[in-house]
């Protein structure tokens, strides 16, 4: 039973948390200036109050904005996300054909960041403390520090320029070929080949984070009491690295890999850019740039829904590699 | 008659000049090759594709394959047919008749008509147009349909450039079966457009690519000669530089990639650039003085301004050559242009001069320049801006903002200093009288006269050539007021931006008329 009120609990937080950032981001995107409106109008280079206001009262604009806000919360609870001005289309079609994927990026970049960041980490740590092959230690942390501090949208285009410019290798942009009416496994390996640039180019970054996070977390293991325990009962090697250093090293890898979830959400947007894929992370910037406020919200409702179900997962993933981890009462 | 002679020569000139023509057209109509695709790329996004309701520029680009209006216009300006075959304006300037063309069909197979042009005048764009609507509103009388082919326009009053606003932007035809009676914007027919154009909507996946489709019941015989054209979403500049350069797409339109790539991109191997196809924008940029309080409430200061900044230098340095030196308000490429006007050579020493003169303190208080957020080459322009004004004394700080603050705050009159660049849509009454007029200092807009100028003088004289039937007559109040706006600095004119538009040769016909890539491209093909 205490797994699930620990999961009930949890999941009342997350609620919490979600509605608590819909207010608030309904509050701040109020700030900025100018509305929908007034940018439509400006765009269509339109010099007439009247349309104006009629563009207003149609978006419902001209209400109060506490009744606006509950008009709102009223219609999220609902699962109704409301209407984008300018696309004319319910906010909840156009997230809903945009997310699958920023899913597919983040989720592929997710665990190829961690499986490869965690994989280089351990390779160095090995090697530094086994003391054999010592250089393997400072290639890897060298190659992971320029990593982290080479900005993803620079990375992005040098990787377009070698791979799709000079060698031909893989398509620079797009999710899937247009035009060319691929099914089937064809179709599968059409968007594989688009999503290499892109993957790769989003995990770098995170690559590098958690490379050096398992390096440092697993030296300090190794040098704990009970892996010398269990080199002296006669472990092979490989399995105290594997089962007692490895374990214990990944927690700290966990917690920081959901917390930066948030952090590749934002990511994304730029790689999304970059690339010209055609996920959420674009359809937000557009949405700011256009105070498009429902699409926004949702945009917004969306993702922190997502970094907060993700959190929540890292939490039970936690409890599944450290079964020591127990609900708090 | 002396001049009997001379005409019917011309005359018979003209016809056998005609007969070349037509030889030559039909010579090279039928060298044309039918099928194949088109690349383009659309950016930003557009939101909605009908372009009744929206008219933003890659909606332009875009739905201008889909809809047509009555008129084209070619790169001169001059209207030529398209839905309309032909047109009658009666002597009083207030009747206008056009005759429609026979055989044209909706894409979704229902006829078009006369009672599609009434409805989409007198009803649709009277409502939802945000430009058209003040023009049809304060002009237009009734519309009415004495035929199935004749549509009847009745003005108010007169309104000489009237015959210029059948810009498909401006004036598209909507299908009356589809929207009569529905609540325009939310129809849900907004998201598969019909009209009559040579290509048919067929799939928008939002984020990625837009396809259009060969219309085969097109109403011109044979026509248009693309199988497909697909529109691709690459939000990035540097990306859509990669997708020109790879041969994924074939035309770069003006504003896709930066101006520095113009220059690299245009001396690759089988690659044609062309600034033409932008007449009817006439797009100018200037710098918008806030009149209302000093400094720049003082003349001289503004004459000083106008000297201290070298044009040359921005659109040479600043824009990469895309540009040519604004002489005053009309671009040189609008009807009624007049280029013998006040000039403001690049002269620092009568800069100071001048500001000596005013007696104004220039550096008492700090102008704030609101930085225009379209590009990078603005940015750059507002930190050279800065740079001169404060070599003749001034004291400057630039403020950032993005599209949504930059419009809300010169739409509210609250800046200093900052710039813009505005469409003239081919006639001064259009698109420039808009900046000057004392009675448009309206608050809400961005595009109208925010700077706060007020002359009776120019109101008249404006007000007068909008209404005058004769074109010399219009050319010289247009030019009067031409001299005087420049002579009292209304705007800080800087140079008629240019737009490069990049193709591979094996794309004819892209670039012909006065809309350039906005057109209907029924006549564009791709060579094998």
């Amino acid at each position: 039973m205490s797994f699930l009120t620990f999961l009930l609990g949890r999941l009342g937080k997350a609620v919490g948390v979600t509605l608590g950032v819909v207010v608030l981001n309904f509050l701040l995107i109020r700030l900025a200036p100018g509305d929908p409106a007034e940018i439509m109008a400006g765009e269509a280079a339109s010099s007439d109050p009247t349309y104006v206001a009629q563009l207003r009262r149609q978006f419902g604009l001209d209400e109060p904005l506490p009744w606006q806000l509950w008009l709102y919360l009223k219609g999220v609870v609902q699962f109704d996300f409301g209407y984008s001005y300018r696309n004319r289309l319910p906010v909840l079609d156009l997230i809903a054909e945009r997310l699958p994927a920023t899913l597919l990026l983040m989720g592929l970049a997710f665990v190829f960041s961690l499986a490869v960041g965690a994989l280089l980490g351990a390779l160095a740590a090995r090697s530094r403390y086994t003391n054999r092959h010592r250089w393997i230690d400072s290639a890897l942390m060298s190659v992971s520090l320029l990593m982290y501090a080479t900005p993803l949208f620079w990375l992005s285009l040098l990787m377009i320029l070698l791979f799709s410019v000079s060698l031909d290798w893989l398509p620079a942009f797009g999710m899937e070929s247009v035009g060319a009416h691929l099914a089937g496994w064809d179709r599968v390996r059409d968007v594989t080949a688009h999503l290499v640039l892109p993957v790769t180019s989003l995990g770098c970054f995170f690559m590098a984070v958690y490379a050096r996070l398992t390096r440092a977390s697993m030296l300090e293991v190794i040098g704990m009491d009970f892996v010398r325990t269990a080199r002296a009962k006669g472990v092979p090697a490989g399995q105290v690295i594997r089962r007692h250093v490895m374990r214990n090293a990944m927690l700290p890898v966990v917690t920081m890999a959901g917390i930066q979830l948030g952090q590749m959400a934002g990511g994304a947007v730029l790689i999304e850019t970059v690339f010209g894929w055609p996920g959420i992370g674009r359809l937000m910037f557009d949405a700011l740039l256009q105070r498009d406020y429902q699409l926004l919200l949702g945009v917004f409702l969306v993702t922190s829904a997502m970094v907060v179900l993700f959190n929540l997962l890292t939490d039970l993933m936690l409890r599944v590699v450290d079964p020591r981890i127990e609900p708090r009462r | 008659m002396t001049t009997g002679f001379p005409v019917r020569r011309f005359a018979r000139i003209g016809a056998a000049l005609a007969m070349c023509a037509a030889i030559l057209g039909a010579s090279s109509a039928f060298a044309q090759t039918r099928g194949g695709t088109l690349n383009l790329i659309v950016q930003p996004e557009p939101p909605l594709l009908m372009l009744g309701l929206n008219q933003q520029a890659p909606t332009q680009y875009v739905a201008g394959k889909i809809y047509q209006s009555l008129l084209v216009y070619d790169a001169r300006l001059d209207p030529q047919p398209s839905l309309a075959k032909s047109w009658k304006v009666s002597p009083d300037g207030l009747t206008y008749t056009f005759e429609l063309q026979t055989g044209v069909k909706w894409h979704d197979g229902k006829p078009f008509g006369a009672a599609d042009v009434v409805f989409s005048i007198d009803k649709f764009l009277r409502e939802v147009h945000p430009r058209a609507r003040v023009i049809i509103n304060k002009y237009v009388d009734t519309v009415k349909a004495p035929n199935e082919r004749t549509v009847e326009i009745r003005l108010r009053e007169p309104f000489s450039p009237f015959l210029g606003m059948f810009v498909v932007d401006n004036m598209p035809i909507v299908p009356k079966h589809v929207y009569d009676g529905t609540d325009y914007r939310n129809n849900p027919a907004n998201q598969t457009p019909i009209g009559t154009g040579p290509f048919k909507f067929k799939e928008w996946k939002k984020g990625s690519h837009i396809v259009l489709v060969r219309n085969p019941d097109y109403w011109k015989k044979g026509q248009p000669y693309l199988d497909e054209i697909v529109f691709r979403v690459i939000p990035d500049a540097a990306s859509r530089a990669v997708a020109f350069e790879k041969g994924d797409v074939q035309v770069l339109r003006g504003g896709d990639v930066d101006n520095v790539d113009v220059r690299r991109l245009k001396a690759l191997p089988n690659v044609e650039m062309t600034t033409k196809g932008w007449e009817m924008y006439g797009p100018l940029a200037f710098m918008t003085m806030n009149l209302r309080k000093p400094p720049f409430n003082n003349l001289k200061v503004r004459q000083a301004v106008m000297h201290a900044v070298n044009r040359k230098f921005v659109v040479d340095n600043i824009f990469f050559g895309m540009g040519r030196i604004a002489t005053g308000p009309v671009a040189s490429t609008t009807k009624f242009y007049e280029k013998n006007v006040p000039q403001y050579p690049f002269d620092l020493k009568k800069a100071r001069a001048l500001i000596q003169e005013s007696g104004v303190n220039v550096g008492a208080s700090t102008v704030k320049l609101l930085s225009f957020p379209y590009g990078a080459a603005w940015d750059r322009l507002a930190e050279y801006t800065k740079q001169s004004l404060e070599q003749i004394g001034f004291k400057v700080e630039i403020e950032a903002t993005d599209a949504g603050g930059w419009a809300k705050r010169t739409g509210d009159f609250d800046f200093d200093l900052t710039f813009n660049y505005t469409y003239q849509y081919g006639d001064p009454a259009l698109g420039v009288a808009r900046h000057y007029l004392s009675n448009n200092a309206i608050k809400g807009s961005p595009f109208v006269n925010n700077e706060g100028y007020a002359n009776t003088k120019v109101d008249e004289l404006f007000a007068n050539a909008a209404a005058a039937q004769k074109p010399e007559l219009r050319q010289r109040l247009y030019s009067q007021a031409q001299e005087i706006l420049v002579g009292e600095v209304a705007l800080g004119y800087l140079f008629e931006v240019e737009f490069a538009t990049l193709y591979r040769k094996n794309v004819k016909n892209l670039v012909k008329t006065g809309i350039g890539l906005n057109e209907t491209f029924d006549d564009v093909s791709v060579e094998k």
